[in-house]
């Protein structure tokens, strides 16, 4: 996993709440036993027209050539809602996507993020609405800053507008120091040996 | 079993009894002890273990199973087109190389994994049970933690055989008295949807109480806890009784002899204490509960068999006022419109939520009927019907419950997900309307531009019949 430090990218504003990992990733692009290939699919049935995804909807806001490049996905309340597809996750890392910022994400998805590199940020229903107020007007670039817990941008009277964001302290070591999770479990093999030597014959 | 003074709720003695280690600034790391996987979410988990050259820590505590993208049509591989041949064909690569236990094509023991697990007795109160999928809550219905992963976990799993944790909330879900004649369990989680809305449980994990869950079977318990991630819970939990145990006894995997009184014991002591505090508490009145339709795209957007299509008007809240814009234009519903003049043209009866045998039952039950006043299914609908396991379609099939469905115009299918997520060709096509006793509503979920109404499986049944909702109880 990549080390995670300070990020500058475009914010494209996804103004929907419950978005589900169904829309996110539809079901016929899961068949794969690779781990790419998907951001090319990511939010097909909203982004393309057609079945075969070669018509892009001109109407959704990713194929809106004023949010091409963008790295900082803004949505809605209750984001990734649904089936706990780690590929839709995969998707949005794939598109380009290094952040989703929303007032709530659902609990497997926002797991599955953080074990990608993927940095899921919370904040306040009034903040999200400032976002998508920026985002939605002028184009808004915005600083996340992990070591400070902060994003930040400047707004249209030049002054510096910044935000705190929580993290738990863990996520936030393995996002910065690009921890192999599973090598950092394995180190502990005696601690969980140990709790298995204790446990019930019957578990 | 740890024993605390301070009360605790089933969750946190669940933790408790699985917590491997706690340090400052990590995330507690909780022992695994039933891991299910199957061809979709493993695939790639597989792929980074041999990458690091790392084995399957405990090959005895996984077992798998193919389910999500199978043909219900045929046993062959093949059938279900080229992607999905190669994920299976990788399963079984995989299941061998890392000496992993494999119900593949055509076994005896193949299923839905939540469907399987329960009934081979791998599903036990007081343990912790992973899969890479949501539904995985169903098995709280034991008095088990479980709960969906990512690839990711999987792969965790596989190589430690733990996984790290954030503890969640609690909330206790108190559903009070009896529930009135024909109520099935998928009425009682879909009003409990319908009451907290289809996030009001996100962050927590959620135990079903009082009485009308306690007189639950355990399938019924099974429906109820399998929905618990479509109102946002991490889990879904009831506390083991006798119920429980009777249900686990003697099963294929299940503990015996001296074990098994070893394990009752234990898991007696699996219920909240009286005095325990949850973080958030929900009652509802059985009695108040009536069959249950969704009319839009989250499973929150539900109503009484004798309700109306809600009006956006009916909303305070702003975000649910526009979600139900959204849902009347992509269900092509008009506010007002009585649930009963809801007419559809595709029936599902299956899934995790709703293939097992008290669920086929109850829609033969409904079938018959139905046949009995010379009626059967309508020419215009196609309806089928998908057990969740090669033990249920045996079971159904030494009941005639097959004949039952296949005389009256139902088609009768081989185990699979299915028409749930329609990841084989079980899809439906643009603008199709389809009673399902699935578990998810959401815009495309059985097929691009194609509509779902989330019922019971006696509804789904008589939907198929009568080209409508019909209230049973009229």
């Amino acid at each position: 996993m990549e080390k995670f430090t300070t990020h500058t990218g475009l914010v494209v504003p996804l103004d929907i709440a419950n978005v589900d990992t169904d829309q996110i990733i539809p079901k016929q692009f899961l068949q794969k036993t690779e781990r790419v290939g998907f951001g090319i699919h990511l939010f097909h049935d909203s982004r393309y027209l057609d079945h075969s995804g070669k018509e892009p909807n001109p109407e959704f806001v990713l194929n809106k050539p004023e949010y091409k490049g963008t790295s900082i996905l803004l949505a809605r309340e209750n984001f990734g809602c649904g089936s706990s597809r780690e590929h839709a996750p995969w998707a949005l890392e794939e598109f380009g996507f290094k952040i989703v910022i929303a007032p709530s994400f659902a609990d497997i998805f926002y797991g599955n993020c953080i074990n990608i590199g993927l940095l899921p940020i919370k904040l306040s229903e009034d903040e999200i609405d400032q976002l998508f107020a920026q985002a939605q007007g002028a184009k808004l670039n915005l600083t996340v800053d992990l070591a400070n817990n902060n994003v930040s941008f400047i707004n249209e009277s030049g002054a510096k507008v910044s935000f705190s964001f929580e993290l738990g302290k863990f996520h936030k070591y393995c996002l910065e120091e690009g921890v192999d999770s599973v090598g950092w479990t394995l180190n502990k093999l005696e601690t969980i040996e140990a709790f298995e030597s204790k446990m019930p014959s019957w578990q | 079993m740890t024993t605390s003074t301070a009360p605790q709720t089933l969750y946190e003695k669940l933790w408790q009894t699985h917590l491997v280690e706690e340090k400052a600034g990590e995330t507690p790391l909780l022992y695994v002890d039933r891991h299910l996987i199957h061809e979709v979410t493993s695939p790639q988990a597989f792929a980074n273990l041999r990458f690091h050259n790392r084995p399957v820590r405990h090959p005895e505590r996984t077992i798998a199973t193919m389910d999500h993208n199978i043909s219900t049509r045929s046993i062959k591989i093949d059938a279900a087109g080229e992607g999905a041949a190669n994920q299976l064909r990788a399963l079984e690569k995989n299941c061998k190389d890392f000496g992993i236990e494999l119900f593949g094509m055509g076994h005896k023991n193949q299923g839905i994994a939540h469907v399987m697990g329960p009934e081979l007795g791998l599903t036990l109160p007081g343990t912790i049970i992973v899969c890479g999928d949501s539904h995985t809550a169903t098995h709280g219905a034991f008095g088990a933690l479980a709960f969906g992963i990512g690839t990711s976990e999987v792969e965790h799993v596989f190589a430690t055989q733990t996984l790290r944790q954030t503890k969640a909330k609690t909330m206790k879900v108190e559903v009070k008295g009896n529930v009135g004649k024909g109520i099935s369990a998928k009425d009682i989680i879909l009003a409990i949807i319908g009451k907290t809305g289809s996030a009001g449980a996100t962050g927590y994990v959620v135990e079903y109480c009082g009485e009308a869950i306690e007189a639950l079977s355990m399938e019924e318990r099974m429906t109820v806890c399998n929905m618990s991630i479509e109102f946002g819970a991490k889990a879904g939990l009831v506390a083991p009784d006798q119920t429980t145990f009777d249900y686990v006894e003697g099963r294929e995997y299940a503990p015996k002899g001296d074990i098994w009184q070893q394990a009752v014991n234990d898991w007696k002591q699996l219920k909240s204490d009286d005095n325990a505090i949850f973080d958030s508490i929900i009652t509802l009145e059985a009695k108040d509960i009536k069959a249950q339709v969704t009319w839009g795209t989250n499973p929150g957007q539900v109503t009484s068999i004798d309700g109306i299509v809600p009006s956006p008007d009916d909303f305070n809240d702003p975000t649910e006022k526009e979600s139900c814009v959204n849902a009347l234009a992509y269900m092509d519903l008009i506010a007002g419109t009585k649930i009963t003049d809801i007419s559809v043209n595709k029936v599902f009866i299956g899934s995790c939520t709703n293939s097992r045998i008290e669920d086929l039952r109850a829609a033969a039950s409904v079938v018959k009927d139905y046949t009995a006043k010379g009626q059967s299914v309508q020419s215009s609908i196609d309806a089928i019907v998908v057990p969740g396991s090669y033990r249920v379609k045996a079971q159904a099939e030494n009941e005639g419950l097959d004949k039952v469905f296949s005389d009256a115009g139902f088609e009768w299918r081989l185990p699979g997900c299915s028409m749930c997520l329609g990841m084989n060709d079980d899809v439906l096509e643009e603008g199709d309307r389809c009673a399902s006793t699935s578990n998810r509503n959401f815009e495309g979920r059985q097929g691009r531009g194609s509509r779902t109404h989330l019922v019971s499986p006696e509804m789904a049944a008589a939907a198929a019949i009568a080209g409508h909702f019909v209230d049973l109880n009229k």
